[in-house]
């Protein structure tokens, strides 16, 4: 059996800036990552990041990205990637399953930094190719650089809806149309602004009702729905796509969690079923820690603030970190995210949080 | 039904009336005036910081609406590929003929010549007419945000928003 002080499962924005405070006070670090690329979903993030100088704003967020990798090396931590941690047992064990071989290792301290899987909602025609997450819309222009299609109907106004609206707008698509079953846009007005000034209209109270096509997606019917999100039958149009892409939420990724017992909690502004932890980030499991989008859907920036904190956590709990400067540490990173859980978007998400921390509390 | 950025994703008559970052008529036939379309307290605020004049205020609390000091603005442009959400633009209403420029944001490739016209299209993405691009700038520190000025009739300058190339 592999021994490592701290091990991180993720290689996205939480789990390397974990990584990074850790291993700045002297941890030994090992990330494993199941994707042969690390950096989760920023280097998807073309977009400048919003927030304050301290959070990067108006940085791309591949470039946070590339930034995060080059601090990890620097430290001296190990990022195994294609290593897919199959489970996490008592007292820390893990099975590691790393391309063909599985490795038993056990970490002083974990850190579950898994991020979160899209949400699909089902309608007639929703397994023809050309149905889509926005995820993989991303993927396929911005890593790979392929358009996912000509005629593109975007299904949800969240930030992800929008930014990647606009991205496919980049990518040469035409947008037929950004439709959500909610009355309102959810995600922020300027992301919505710079779709509609392209000639993007925003149907709200909308949903899709039916993709057509027999191998392929060649148009999909939308209709309107009621305030309670029932259709209203008659409202039916019909949009010219070949292409549905799906941006309707994101689910935490919170399987390792839930085999290994910490205790979860359903908190639905956070996205469903989350584990409760303490402000540093600790489960009601010993050791075990989280971060990112696993312990609430949020955003890369919110994602690097509550690895930083669980990284210092780590450090400061293995003796490598005074608890003065951990305390003063934290707080400098507390602060920095209340700037962030703040305005009408954020305020609910730091209630949320807020929430399982007192039910750690008891 | 309530119109609005919140529904129709662009920014009704009088959402831009109550913004703190809109200069008035009087200050944008002056000279080049930043223009920020900004109405939601969404925590950000790099548009604070690029402000060499000290124009822009945004504050302690970030999610504060960036306000303008329309006599503090210089028209230098800094704020206008700074700004993440793509919401800063530059009007000059000075210029003579009943023309105008508005300066904006641009994220397209091809980039359009100099001298070239295109459509411009309001915040709803309609159709005004043709505009002739003035200037493209792009450099290292805009950071793959090109800034393309438009000219225009002045009726035009707080409606055109964006354009499409013709070609």
């Amino acid at each position: 059996m592999q021994r490592c002080e701290m091990v991180s499962v993720g290689a996205g924005p939480a789990g390397l800036a974990a990584a990074i405070e850790a291993a700045r006070s002297g941890v030994q670090v090992v990330v494993y990552d199941e994707n042969d690329r690390p950096g989760g979903q920023l280097f998807k993030q073309i977009h400048k990041f919003f927030g304050s100088k301290e959070h990067r704003a108006q940085e791309r967020g591949f470039d946070i990205g590339r930034q995060l990798l080059e601090e990890a090396r620097q430290l001296g931590v190990e990022v195994s990637l294609n290593s897919v941690v199959l489970g996490i047992y008592e007292n820390r064990a893990m099975n590691v399953m790393i391309r063909d071989r599985i490795e038993q290792v056990k970490a002083q301290k974990i850190l579950v930094a898994t991020g979160a899987s899209e949400n699909m909602i089902p309608f007639a025609g929703w397994t023809l190719p050309g149905v889509i997450g926005a995820g993989a819309a991303q993927t396929l222009a911005n890593i790979h650089g392929i358009r996912p299609g000509n005629r593109l109907l975007m299904v949800g106004s969240g930030n992800v809806g929008l930014v990647v609206a606009y991205q496919m707008l980049q990518a040469g698509c035409r947008v037929a149309a950004v439709i959500d079953a909610a009355p309102k846009i959810g995600g922020y007005g300027v992301h919505a602004a710079k779709v509609a000034r392209y000639g993007v209209p925003f149907l709200m109270s909308h949903t899709v009702k039916e993709a057509h096509g027999m191998d392929r997606v060649q148009g999909a019917t939308i209709i309107q729905v009621d305030e309670k999100w029932k259709a209203i039958s008659g409202t039916e149009k019909e949009m010219d796509v070949d292409t549905i892409c799906l941006a309707v939420g994101l689910n935490p990724m919170t399987q390792l969690l839930q085999m290994s017992g910490c205790k979860m909690v359903y908190v639905p502004n956070l996205g469903g079923r989350v584990p409760a932890h303490d402000l540093n980030q600790e489960t009601t499991l010993p050791g075990i820690y989280v971060a990112g989008d696993v312990s609430g859907i949020e955003e890369a920036s919110t994602a690097i603030i509550e690895g930083r904190i669980a990284g210092l956590s780590i450090a400061q709990s293995l003796g490598y970190l005074e608890e003065q400067a951990f305390l003063e540490q934290r707080e400098q990173q507390l602060q920095s995210m209340r700037g962030l859980r703040s305005g009408s978007h954020g305020e609910a998400r730091g209630k949320a949080k807020d929430y399982l921390n007192a039910v750690m509390k008891g | 039904m309530s119109q609005g950025l919140s529904v129709t994703g662009y920014l009704s008559e009088e959402e831009i009336k109550n913004s703190p970052g809109i200069p008035s008529e009087s200050r944008r036939q002056k000279g080049p005036v930043a223009v920020i379309e900004c109405i939601q307290d969404i925590p950000c605020n790099p548009c604070e910081a690029s402000c060499r004049a000290g124009a822009i205020t945004v504050g302690e609390d970030i999610t504060n609406l960036p306000s303008l000091d329309e006599e503090k603005c210089v028209g230098c442009q800094t704020c206008v590929p700074i700004c993440p959400g793509q919401a800063i633009f530059m009007v000059d209403e000075s210029l003579p003929n009943g023309r105008a420029t508005v300066m904006m944001p641009y994220e397209f490739l091809p980039l359009p010549d100099e001298g070239e016209i295109v459509t411009a299209l309001d915040r709803s993405g309609k159709k005004l007419g043709d505009a002739k691009v003035t200037s493209v700038r792009k450099t290292e520190r805009m950071d793959e945000t090109a800034v393309v000025t438009i000219e225009i009739p002045k009726e035009w300058s707080m409606r055109a928003r964006a354009f499409r190339l013709k070609r």
